[in-house]
């Protein structure tokens, strides 16, 4: 396995607030970003050092009408004229964009590179949305089929659910799992347990004398009705956050999360990510995961680590089978087992592998191009003890992030040290 | 498997024209055998392009499937919405490759985990105005 010739360090990292803001444009988010990045440098950043910049970033032409952005990110921050280069690989434009960054350094082409992530998607109504994603899919062959990006994962879904005895219940996990999280998360854009969510649809069901949604308050799982399939609770669960993403806005009364000014070691990335490009979707790919896991042997081979050394990971969690699936595919657990250890909670914030403390791309919001960025905001954050109400009780040396870009045909895998 | 020596290049229009013709083709690996659907020009394992065009029978078995209420455009102008939702799907086909289109004859609006594994067969369903109404591939239940 060949190694970087030179180790790379995460000096600093920010994100915008994310959610919905129709008062804003992507350069706007940025600057946010760029600033809370510049604030979380413990001896400050002198912009002048950075000497190019890598934007993750998958469709500013449909969502905004706006291409070539890199440039224009890094002119709005004072960076011009520097290179600046755009990176697309669908969702994991992000992570993608930081392979780039860190291969430069790596290089010795550059000291200092700043990379991020941008995406704005809710200019258009939810078919323009639909048809967007839809491109990073194969328009050719799938699209026609009428598959949307929704549609592909909840394909996977059933292949999963089918092939390995999963209930829905253990997707349902996941996102009561990430939303917890979230709900800590001053810059999700969902801070609200799904419990809330159920009780607030309940509460309006009465209101109007509807039929009330099968969920119990609490933390715990909804009763299964006799002769109901628990797909069928899972499936209402998932359209209310459809609802609620929709109306979208901000949250009121937030704060940045920004850890305090104080010297704190550096994260070094240690040797490398793993990236692998893969065959065209197979949106029943169970059986394809040897080929999705080739990202993260990769990765491990290169840091020098095993996934039993890895103490949390922000995963690709676009949908929540993907985070059941990511989990199987970074070593966590054994193919098949994924669902299992969902359900037993062993992927929360007090188990034994904390995944998406952040509350994950399901209740921090997925702005695609920027997620596999915003990873790398969480995992600097947990590693330095400055998550706040969400940081998790062990000592994090050792972190990783997952991102997935499309229905798996790229997968980039990052491997952080704290030294 | 009819075999088919018409020399069309492998690409979108070809594939395209043979389901417009009513046929679901694929290509072959003349060495391997292996057989691509869709077909591709290339086999990705050998990196061989000694293809040939190969008509596939259009038997297949429902690996994974999903309702879609949002759908796409193309979708939406067909005539499907929330309150008419329908079923895509990924079919394994006889031959071996697994090939992704919508699948008739199935309630969308009560999805059912025990569709996985159901025998379909290939269809095409006609859409679309004037020069762009063309062919879709799409399975229905036998």
């Amino acid at each position: 396995m060949r190694k970087l010739n030179r180790g790379v360090a995460v000096v600093g990292t920010g994100m915008s607030q994310f959610g919905s803001f129709p008062e804003k444009t992507t350069r706007d988010l940025f600057v946010e970003a760029f600033q809370d990045m510049r604030a979380s440098v413990d001896r400050g950043l002198d912009p002048n050092d950075i000497e190019a910049i890598y934007i993750g970033n998958y469709s500013s032409d449909l969502f905004e009408g706006q291409g070539h952005t890199a440039p224009i990110m890094a002119d709005w921050v004072g960076l011009a004229p520097r290179p600046a280069t755009r990176v697309e690989d669908a969702c994991a434009s992000g992570g993608v964009a930081l392979r780039q960054g860190i291969l430069a350094v790596a290089s010795g082409l550059y000291d200092v590179v700043l990379v991020g992530g941008i995406e704005k998607m809710s200019n258009l109504p939810i078919s323009g949305v639909t048809d967007a994603l839809a491109t990073a899919g194969d328009v050719s062959f799938e699209i026609p089929a009428g598959f949307t990006f929704p549609g592909f994962y909840a394909a996977m879904a059933t292949a999963y659910m089918h092939r390995y005895g999963a209930s829905a219940d253990a997707l349902l996990r996941v996102g009561i799992k990430n939303h917890d999280n979230g709900k800590l998360n001053p810059k999700a854009q969902f801070q609200a347990r799904i419990a809330d969510l159920m009780a607030g649809r309940i509460a309006r069901a009465q209101q109007k004398g509807l039929p009330v949604p099968g969920w119990q308050n609490g933390d715990g799982l909804p009763p299964r009705r006799r002769g109901q399939p628990a797909h069928r609770l899972a499936a209402a669960a998932v359209r209310l956050l459809a609802r609620h993403r929709r109306r979208g806005g901000r949250p009121a009364g937030q704060r940045g999360d920004r850890p305090p000014l104080q010297r704190r070691p550096a994260l070094r990335r240690r040797h490398g990510p793993g990236q692998r490009h893969l065959r065209p979707a197979r949106p029943a790919g169970a059986d394809r995961a040897a080929r999705r896991r080739g990202a993260a042997r990769q990765a491990y081979e290169m840091a020098g680590v095993t996934a039993a050394d890895i103490k949390i990971a922000e995963v690709h969690d676009c949908f929540t089978i993907a985070e059941i699936i990511a989990t199987e595919d970074l070593g966590f657990f054994a193919p098949g087992t994924g669902h299992e250890a969902a359900e037993e909670g062993l992927t929360s914030r007090q188990g034994p592998k904390p995944v998406n403390t952040s509350g994950g791309l399901k209740s921090k919001g997925h702005p695609v191009g920027a997620s596999g960025a915003a990873q790398v905001v969480e995992v600097w954050k947990q590693m330095r003890g400055a998550a706040g109400e969400r940081q998790v009780d062990r000592d994090v040396d050792l972190a990783l992030t997952h991102n997935v870009g499309g229905t798996g045909q790229t997968c980039v895998v990052h491997v952080y040290e704290r030294r | 498997m009819m075999e088919n020596t018409a020399e069309r290049p492998f690409t979108l229009a070809s594939f395209q024209a043979y389901m417009n013709e009513g046929r679901l083709m694929g290509s072959r690996n003349r060495a391997t055998g292996e057989v691509f659907a869709p077909p591709r020009p290339i086999d990705p394992a050998t990196h061989s392009d000694d293809m040939e065009w190969v008509e596939l029978s259009g038997r297949g078995t429902l690996a994974a499937f999903t309702s879609v209420y949002i759908g796409t455009s193309a979708m939406i102008d067909a005539g499907y919405d929330r309150k008419k939702p329908y079923v895509a799907g990924v079919v394994e086909l006889e031959e071996g490759p697994r090939i992704s289109a919508q699948i008739l004859g199935l309630d969308a609006a009560r999805p059912d985990m025990a569709w996985i594994g159901r025998p379909l067969r290939a269809t095409f369903v006609e859409r679309g105005e004037g020069e762009k109404r063309r062919a879709y591939l799409a399975f229905e239940t036998m």
